[in-house]
């Protein structure tokens, strides 16, 4: 086994209690005097960063909401003066309007060191070649994993997504050891290489860092198979940090969590209560050394648990579950979150009236595929095919340019889609994890 | 002058025309003629009946998504080009055509067609002042 930083890695529970405690009570006191929004949270429940004196008083400060995000866009969260910002990234929102992170040059430096941290977990040496095919851009994927890659000193091929046929030769002709991109588009790329007739003894493939979007056992068995590599899980939001939040090591039992940089905490969604060690719930985290955009106990949304118990590989860091699913209905489609609420407004600008709709997830030749269907309203009828497919392309252009990915528009007849009593239901997701 | 056409929103799934036709059936409306646009996901049935009011209102009732729109029936004379010499006609009036189709019935020895134009109301007085013989509505419905 091989370890990154053996030191924070390794740490002891007493020792890395210590190193957190001293963490947070900076990050408590930065946020409480750099960022308004903090300030007036902090005050309204009567606490003071002093009242912060360890770990075991997190539970006091309040929790920040990516709605916090949205309602102090683009940069209000952020707890220092925008000369210190050297990079911003972003992440589509409800209301066409982006959730936007800010990193120091401190917090690339953590940033490359956590995924430094789950690559060598992954077996990455200087001696790799590892080729990052998360999109390159305001996604946190690409450069996030491209900076982690040098950080250990690997050959980084920074080939972004898309280009199969390109990325496939790469891959021959520079003898890539490891990939990270989406575990969909890791089946996606065996499947091209055997209708491209690559045989796998053409690749020095060793292992996989893949994320982004949700995935099963049976889908990791599936990609180990097929590509004969290790196919290790990666989980990351962009709001704690982007990519490398959690990662397995080797072993692939529990991602494990830089400890000494997020504080993770498990609480029910509905009563907010800090669930016992093991539970299943919310998953939560603290950024304690960030400087650009701290989060004190962001509510991801996801569903998890920890678990504490030291791992055979050596690791004392906690490790996360597998997300089961979410506490909101956003859904991951090719590794981009969408929002129901999101295809509503886009439908809502173009025909005015409350639409009624469906979206259908569905996995095709191991790509995600969205279809949205849309009642047709009387009013928007006409007698013309030309006018009824201008109105599917312009849904299909809305769409590509708001939630920036491809869906097929589909108009059916008034009352064809199922009505619910309560809450509307918008989705049919068929893949299968 | 102008006729009423029906049109109604069809998905492309089995038995949706047969309910349409059998609502106009049970409201005893009569179809004069009948035509299909069709893509892979959906199709638009236009239709000229005898009551067109009266079958708007029977399918908005029965959840059909459905407008009514103003075509012109031209009679054109029943032998090889007939039809050729009034498209002629339009076009040197640049009446742009949207789509048309043939009619089922037949008056004398002419046959009828139904256009639909992109500006009904100003079609109508372009082909009035040309050499064709347009059929007034009250013709068409009753047959």
């Amino acid at each position: 086994m091989s370890f990154w930083n053996e030191k924070y890695e390794c740490m002891s529970r007493e020792e890395m209690r210590k190193v957190q405690s001293e963490r947070l009570i900076k990050t408590v006191s930065r946020v409480y005097n750099n960022v308004p929004a903090y300030r007036e949270k902090m005050d309204k429940k009567g606490i003071l960063p002093g009242d912060i004196k360890s770990v075991d008083d997190l539970k006091h400060l309040p929790f920040t909401y990516k709605q916090d995000l949205r309602d102090t866009y683009p940069f209000g969260l952020f707890a220092c003066p925008m000369s210190e910002i050297v990079r911003v990234h972003a992440s589509s929102g409800t209301t066409g309007k982006k959730t936007v992170v800010g990193y120091t040059k401190e917090d690339l430096e953590v940033w490359s060191e956590v995924i430094a941290r789950t690559f060598t977990g992954a077996g990455l040496t200087k001696e790799s070649f590892l080729q990052v095919s998360y999109g390159y851009g305001l996604f946190t994927g690409g450069l996030g994993a491209h900076y982690g890659g040098e950080k250990v000193g690997a050959t980084v091929i920074p080939t972004s997504s898309g280009n199969t046929k390109l990325q496939l030769s790469l891959m021959q002709d520079f003898g890539t050891t490891h990939i990270a991109c989406t575990p969909s588009y890791a089946l996606y790329l065996a499947e091209e290489m055997e209708e491209l007739g690559i045989k796998r003894s053409d690749l020095k493939l060793q292992a996989g860092i893949f994320g982004a979007e949700p995935w099963s056992e049976n889908m990791r068995r599936e990609i180990e198979e097929r590509l004969k590599i290790k196919a290790i899980d990666i989980y990351g939001l962009s709001e704690v940090i982007g990519p490398g939040v959690a990662c397995e090591c080797e072993l692939q039992n529990g991602m494990h969590i830089p400890e000494d940089h997020f504080i993770p905490e498990i609480i029910d969604p509905e009563t907010e209560e800090i669930l016992p060690e093991g539970s299943k719930g919310e998953i939560v985290f603290t950024t304690i050394t960030k400087e650009g955009l701290p989060l004190i106990r962001y509510r991801t949304k996801d569903l998890s648990s920890l678990n504490y118990e030291r791992c055979e590989c050596g690791r004392t860091e906690v490790r996360m579950s597998k997300v089961t699913g979410r506490t909101d209905d956003m859904l991951i489609i090719r590794g981009v979150n969408v929002f129901p609420s999101q295809v509503e407004s886009v439908l809502l600008s173009i025909g005015e009236t409350a639409p009624h709709y469906m979206l259908i997830v569905d996995r095709k030749d191991n790509l995600d595929t969205l279809e949205i269907q849309v009642e047709l309203s009387p009013r928007l009828f006409s007698d013309e095919v030309k006018k009824l497919e201008d109105i599917e392309r312009k849904i299909t252009k809305e769409v590509q340019s708001t939630l920036g990915i491809g869906a097929k528009v589909k108009l059916v007849e008034p009352k064809s889609i199922q009505r619910s009593e309560g809450k509307a239901k918008r989705v049919i997701d068929k893949r299968v994890y | 002058m102008l006729v009423q056409q029906i049109s109604v929103f069809l998905e492309n799934k089995s038995g949706r025309l047969a309910e349409v036709t059998k609502t106009l059936a049970e409201n005893n409306i009569d179809i004069c003629a009948l035509s299909i646009a069709d893509t892979t996901d959906f199709g638009i049935l236009r239709l000229i009946v005898n009551k067109p009011k009266e079958a708007e209102a029977a399918l908005s009732k029965n959840e059909f998504t459905v407008s009514c729109t103003d075509v012109i029936a031209i009679a054109v004379e029943d032998k090889p080009g007939g039809l050729a010499r009034a498209l002629e006609v339009l076009q040197n009036n640049s009446i742009s055509i949207e789509y048309m189709y043939a009619f089922v019935g037949k008056f004398g020895n002419e046959a009828f067609v139904i256009i639909r134009a992109e500006n009904p109301e100003a079609a109508l007085e372009t082909i009035k002042s040309c050499d064709i013989k347009i059929v007034p509505s009250d013709k068409i419905y009753c047959k």
